[in-house]
């Protein structure tokens, strides 16, 4: 008697027809995971050179950022957190308002970033209007 | 007369290399593609919560700035008053026309050189003149 007869050869092969699937799946993952970083910033249209509108006085409301971040408005020393409310707040008796942000010469452009954040959000969606005057030297 | 059926014939189109044909698309795809980037200057961005997204990333010129009045464009170094030529320059290209200035300025930076950046950019005008303020999001 054969003992070490032979075993009837079995197929052996992976089923490839779900490769595919499995690839699209991954190539899926990828795609709807990968976040490629968009910039983003507060916008801001400067004006023309030599281009000066005339404003009635009633309508500017000057907000002065000096060297340490400290804000004032109308001749008022403010928290910067506290800028959206009040211009929100003088929008509502004024809506033809016009900030004139004016900063130092040594100010840090940190200071004038945040303050320039509270203007955008106390106008929300609508257009803001805001000057930017010269730094004092 | 009966007509009689022949053989089925085999009809399938094999799958097994539909994904190895795939993988080089996508590997082609991959390689081809080019991002145009620059790198910049070390900075460190101010953070801000009422931002806007810019349009892409085509027609946009980038102007780095540090805290030691260093300004970059296009991974070159520049004096401020060329910055009004460069940006002239690119708004009257042709093949790809600028649209939005992004600034990318060091949080620290002061607002003297700022100033001097919106009047170059006042000088160049047309396009130039959009400014994005590069922020980080700001939690709130």
């Amino acid at each position: 008697m054969l003992v070490d007869k032979k075993k009837k050869k079995r197929s052996a092969e992976i089923p490839t027809s779900s490769l595919a699937d499995m690839a699209f799946l991954l190539l899926v993952f990828f795609l709807v995971t990968t976040t490629i970083d968009v910039d983003k910033g507060i916008g801001l249209v400067l004006p023309q050179k030599g281009e000066t509108i005339e404003v009635r006085t009633k309508n500017i409301c000057n907000l002065l950022v000096n060297a340490e971040g400290k804000v004032m408005i109308d001749d008022q020393v403010i928290e910067p957190v506290m800028i959206k409310s009040i211009i929100q707040r003088k929008l509502i008796e004024n809506d033809k308002l016009i900030v004139s942000v004016k900063t130092d010469a040594a100010t840090k452009y940190r200071y004038y970033i945040q303050v320039l954040d509270q203007l955008k959000q106390a106008w929300g969606n609508k257009k803001t209007r805001i000057s930017i005057a010269e730094p004092e030297r | 007369m009966e007509f009689k059926k022949k053989s089925k014939a085999e009809c399938g189109i094999p799958t097994a290399s539909m994904p190895d044909i795939v993988f080089m698309l996508l590997i082609f795809f991959m390689v081809s593609t080019v991002f145009k980037e620059f790198r910049g200057i070390p900075i460190r961005l101010p953070s801000a919560q009422k931002i806007e997204k810019l349009p892409g990333k085509r027609n946009v010129a980038y102007i780095w700035a540090d805290d030691r009045d260093r300004v970059s464009i296009d991974d070159n170094f520049v004096e401020i008053r060329e910055i009004s030529r460069i940006m002239y320059d690119k708004s009257v290209d042709e093949l790809s026309p600028l649209r939005v200035v992004s600034m990318k300025i060091d949080e620290r930076a002061k607002m003297g050189l700022i100033t001097q950046i919106h009047e170059e950019l006042r000088e160049a005008g047309g396009a130039a003149l959009n400014v994005n303020y590069s922020t980080k999001t700001a939690s709130k």
